[in-house]
């Protein structure tokens, strides 16, 4: 398969990349990796007339730090996550999330912005992203917001972002040493997408306790009760029946021990420290 | 006929001559050539299983770019009949047109300056397809409510066979009897180059040249010729390096068929490549058996009998030139394996469905069979309580009995099965694992230990493929010897190799027998004009049958050479050795180059009279017997399976491997590994499921699953080496082993970790999710039988 015929442009700059968009309202797609976007080319799944290459584009290859966070140009590589070329706003978990994405050859494209916003549910970063309470700043032609990614994805493959909008940066708020950090996924190869995943966050400095289910039909689910499910005082059989109660008990094994071996990793980082 | 090896010829572990150029990126395969006014073609595919066509509507403007089966004037459609009586024949149209009966198949051909542009006018193409319900499961094929595929046939069956030894007399004196249905899945063979084929035609030589990637070239020249009602001698096919063929690429297609003829009347060169969504949806095409298999056994570990009955999906048309009834013949041939026993009994349907034609694919029949009766035999050493070594030891045919004939006439050249058994447990620690097992593990899974163990018949000949009587039936197998001028060798083979290491291991046959060093050595195969007929590659033959053809024209040739050489010396040519690139005598020696030089460029050194025959010859070969080689190995398998996720961890892997004299053990032990790995696929990962209506349900490797290099564990392979007595070196056909044994063995390892459950896999893919469906199905029926 070979794609349709379009029109490509290279945005040095983030203005050159909103007038493309603009310009080509509907049309446009934006390109930073192409690991998503280009076997959707290839199969014509999709056919927009014009791809805007933000691979280069200076505004987003950046990165901020602040006291609270670090703030990530939404075209830095899964590939500069895991080689700490960029820090790592955690205590070297999203290095290591990194390093078990698909395969390297991928990691070396693709960014955290185009796995944002391509939102594929058992795509590491748009769960991972989300447990860590990270947000995204998004840049669109009336201006800037900043959206927490728990309300930024809206179901498989759809997120907040309109049509005109872009992903700039991923603001990823700083974990220290005292906090934990469990994340399971099961996959049917090396590299291949997760059937289901989990993440668990314990940050007692920030008071925040989360646990998160993954690749599922729907955008990640944050479970309530999350002290007690790690604590053991609630069912997390019961918990993930509630969030996915279309699905048997059986069909759900998988995601339950996704949620289970998160914890124990959670709790056994924790008892480390 | 076996002879002394020397150091550097057969027997050396020679890296290969040809992979400087793959390593570096250098090879040239269909992709890679590029004519001037080359054009595209994209295929118009069904995108139903099952339809009559009532009209393909070319898009307004690009008529003279769009070719439908009326189009192609005076080509015949693909057919390949089998002579086994009661086969029903079929035939498949280069372009389709009443009837479609799988998608992917092809209905027109787009042609433009460019694939996308190509693509975008077959988008265009407009279908009136009535759809009919199609035949998705080939256990309902033969039901009588099942829709025709081919409407002049009573059923949808392409073969139906029966054989029966003494099963009715053995089968009483069994005290024990396990039933099992078990399923293999179909898959899609994914070499990493798909098919593709460029063809021109060429105005000096007026013939079509075709160059496709193919393991057969000669075989795809008679077939052309047939379909385009040209002699022979107007078309040329060229075999360019292919990336993989593993039996996909062992077939006529009607890809070829239809570029050839576009080549011929639009006079400009064409090309198409297959890409990964063609290959998955349209040709998913091996491997998908089913049996009812039932194994009679005494208590004392004596197997009695052996019952089955077969179905093998061959979907929807009978391939050329294989037919669509290899796989099901071979299945009631080769069931028995290594074993002895009384009574057999099996009958085989090879069914039509609304699928692509069933291919071999390497191993062809004998990874279903391998994984039919080697879980048999472990569930029935269960059953007796015997260990599951024990029970083998006292079934296999044992090395005192060979030359043995087995109990379908197979005729076993040489070998020891119980020794390649014993081995394989000492290497996997039997014992050892056992006391892991009843020790348990730490972290709760439940480790399993799996053995299997097969034969693989290679480079079988005329008496076994002419009682088939498919439209090719190998003889004697030709090689063409040369001696440059400046004393080089060249090798001419009808063969081809596409991983197999030919280009190498040939040229060690002629350092061998002529003593001149494989750098000298080239081995030039895969194009019709240069070299001679040859059935091809398949069948794990190469080695035997091209290997023997090489031998056989050296040992000519190296005669032509000594009379020269004695001549030149003034010494009997019959005490001339040929080493180190001289032909010496007692009392001198000259150089092969210089004696190439005096044929060749100073002829008048040469007295009158001189034996004319001269430094190129053509010799054809065949085996002592040409029943086959039959290497075997035993495979045996430690692995941990986490019973809440149903995962699998491969701990240990061992095979002890026989193939003979091994003329290069390194690409041996490549082809082992290789075959393994694609038996893990068949075992763990791949799989195209279909829906009711005849839809894939994989269109690209994100949902085809294919092991990769994490996925494959550490393989520890050891060799036995038992000479075949019918070859020329001793060396035994081993190309397709690896790809045999490994289902049977992680199914044997699986059910042993499960057996406390009382949990068999009987279908393959082992998945997790299969696994968990049968740990809750068995946790719910002892819920069932202890509720009060």
């Amino acid at each position: 398969m070979k794609p349709v015929a379009f029109d490509y442009a290279s945005a040095t700059d983030a203005p050159t990349a909103f007038m493309a968009l603009k310009d080509h309202a509907g049309s446009a797609r934006l390109m930073a990796g192409g690991q998503s976007l280009g076997p959707m080319l290839n199969l014509r799944l999709a056919r927009p007339a014009l791809i805007v290459d933000v691979s280069r584009t200076a505004a987003l290859r950046g990165v901020t730090q602040t006291a609270d966070a670090i703030i990530y140009g939404a075209s830095i590589t899964h590939a500069e996550v895991e080689d700490g070329i960029v820090p790592d706003a955690t205590p070297g978990w999203m290095a290591d999330v990194a390093r078990h994405i698909a395969y390297r050859a991928i990691r070396n494209r693709g960014t955290l912005g185009g796995s944002l916003a391509h939102a594929d549910p058992a795509a590491d970063w748009v769960n991972v992203l989300t447990a860590l309470d990270a947000c995204v700043e998004l840049k669109g032609p009336t201006g800037s917001r900043t959206l927490l990614l728990e309300h930024f994805f809206m179901g498989p493959f759809t997120t907040a972002l309109a049509l005109d909008e872009m992903i700039e940066a991923i603001v990823v708020p700083r974990r220290d040493a005292t906090a934990s950090w469990g994340y399971e996924k099961f996959c049917r190869k090396v590299g291949d997408f997760s059937q289901a995943s989990a993440a668990v966050l314990i940050d007692p400095a920030r008071g925040q306790t989360r646990v998160l289910l993954g690749a599922i039909e729907a955008a990640p689910i944050l479970l309530n009760n999350a002290e007690a499910l790690i604590s053991g005082h609630a069912s997390v059989v019961d918990a993930v029946s509630k969030a996915l109660p279309e699905r048997s008990v059986e069909a759900n094994a998988l995601h339950v021990q996704a949620v289970v071996r998160a914890i124990a990793k959670a709790l056994a980082a924790g008892a480390r420290t | 006929m076996n002879v002394p090896l020397k150091p550097g010829g057969v027997g050396a572990s020679l890296p290969r001559l040809e992979d400087d150029r793959h390593l570096r990126g250098r090879g040239r395969f269909v992709g890679d050539i590029k004519l001037p006014g080359m054009l595209d073609v994209a295929f118009v595919r069904s995108p139903l299983a099952h339809a009559r066509v009532h009209g393909i509507a070319k898009p307004a403007g690009f008529e003279a770019s769009v070719f439908v089966h009326a189009d192609l004037k005076g080509v015949s459609g693909i057919r390949a009949d089998s002579g086994l009586a009661g086969f029903r024949s079929s035939i498949e149209p280069v372009l389709s047109y009443e009837k479609v009966r799988y998608v992917g198949e092809p209905l027109a051909a787009c042609v433009a300056d460019g694939r996308a542009a190509a693509e975008d006018i077959a988008e265009l193409v407009s279908l009136n397809l009535e759809a009919l319900p199609a035949v998705h499961d080939m256990t309902k094929a033969r039901d009588a409510d099942a829709p025709l595929l081919h409407e002049t046939w009573s059923e949808n069956v392409f073969l139906e066979a029966f054989v029966d030894t003494k099963f009715d007399v053995s089968a009483p004196s069994a005290d024990v009897k396990i039933s099992h249905t078990m399923r293999t899945s179909r898959q899609s063979m994914c070499p990493i180059e798909g098919r593709g084929v460029v063809a021109y035609w060429d105005n000096h030589v007026e013939q079509i040249v075709l160059y496709s990637s193919t393991q057969m070239p000669h075989i795809v020249r008679t077939g052309l010729a047939e379909c385009l009602g040209l002699p022979e001698g107007k078309v040329r096919v060229v075999a360019p390096d292919v990336g993989g063929g593993f039996g996909y690429k062992g077939i006529l297609l009607r890809e070829e068929v239809c570029l050839a003829y576009l080549a011929m009347h639009l006079r400009r060169p064409m090309r198409w490549i297959e890409d990964r969504r063609e290959h998955l949806t349209g040709n998913a095409n091996c491997r998908e058996h089913h049996y009812e298999i039932s194994g009679y056994a005494k208590a004392d570990g004596t197997l009695v009998a052996v019952d089955c009955e077969a179905i093998v999906d061959s979907g929807a048309y009978s391939i050329y030139p294989f037919s669509a009834c290899l796989e099901s013949a071979q299945v009631p041939s080769i069931l028995p394996g290594p074993y002895q026993f009384e009574g057999f009994r099996c009958r085989t349907w090879s069914v039509a469905t609304n699928k692509p034609p069933i291919v071999p694919y390497r191993g062809v029949a004998r990874t279903g069979v391998c994984f039919a009766i080697e879980v048999l035999m472990d569930t029935l050493a269960r059953k007796i309580g015997m260990d599951p070594v024990e029970f083998r030891l006292r079934n296999l045919v044992r090395p005192e009995q060979m030359p043995f004939t087995n109990i379908t006439k197979k005729l076993f050249d040489s070998g020891d099965y119980p020794e390649a058994l014993k081995r394989a447990a000492a290497a996997i620690n039997n014992d050892s694992i056992r006391a892991r097992q009843k020790a348990g593990e730490p972290d709760g899974r439940r480790i399993g230990l799996g053995y299997s163990i097969y034969c693989e018949q290679g480079a079988h000949g005329t008496s076994v493929y002419a009682g088939w009587g498919i439209p090719m039936v190998p003889g004697f197998e030709q090689a063409s010897m040369r001696l440059t001028p400046d004393g080089g060798v060249e090798i001419r083979v009808g063969v081809h190799s596409h991983g197999q290491g030919l280009e190498t291991t040939l040229a060690q046959v002629a350092r061998e027998l002529l003593g001149v060093s494989p750098s000298t050595v080239k081995v030039i195969h895969g194009d019709t004009a240069l070299t001679p007929y040859s059935t091809g590659t398949w069948g794990s033959r190469c080695m035997v049958m091209a290997g023997g053809a090489v031998a056989s024209a050296c040992d000519i040739l190296a005669g032509r050479i000594k009379t020269l050489a004695g001549h030149l010396l003034q010494a009997d040519a019959s005490t001339i050795l040929l080493a180190d690139g001289l032909a010496s005598s007692a009392s001198g020696s000259i150089s092969i180059a210089d004696i190439a030089r005096t044929w060749y460029r100073r002829p008048q050194d040469l007295p009158a009279g001189f034996d004319p025959a001269g430094l190129e010859v053509t010799q054809g070969y065949k085996t002592l017997r040409d029943s086959g080689t039959f290497s075997y190995a035993a495979h045996a398998v430690v692995l941990a399976v986490d019973t809440t996720t149903g995962t699998i961890e491969i701990l240990d892997y061992v095979i002890v491997e026989d193939g003979g004299v091994l003329i290069n053990p390194m690409i041996v032990d490549g082809q082992v590994y290789g075959g393994t790995a694609q038996g893990l696929g068949s075992a763990m990962y791949e799989e195209m499921r279909y829906d009711a209506a005849g839809q894939p349900l994989a269109s690209t490797l994100a949902d085809y699953h294919l092991p990769g290099a994490c996925e494959v564990p550490s393989i520890r392979l050891l060799h036995m080496e038992t000479p075949s007595p019918i070859s020329y070196f001793g060396q035994k056909g081993i190309g397709e082993g690896g790809a045999i044994a490994p289902p049977a063995a992680i199914a044997n390892a699986v059910n042993d970790a499960l057996a406390e459950f009382g949990v068999e896999m009987l279908e393959l893919p082992i998945t997790p999710d299969r696994i968990r469906a049968k740990l809750a199905a068995a946790q719910r029926h002892t819920a069932q039988v202890t509720a009060p």
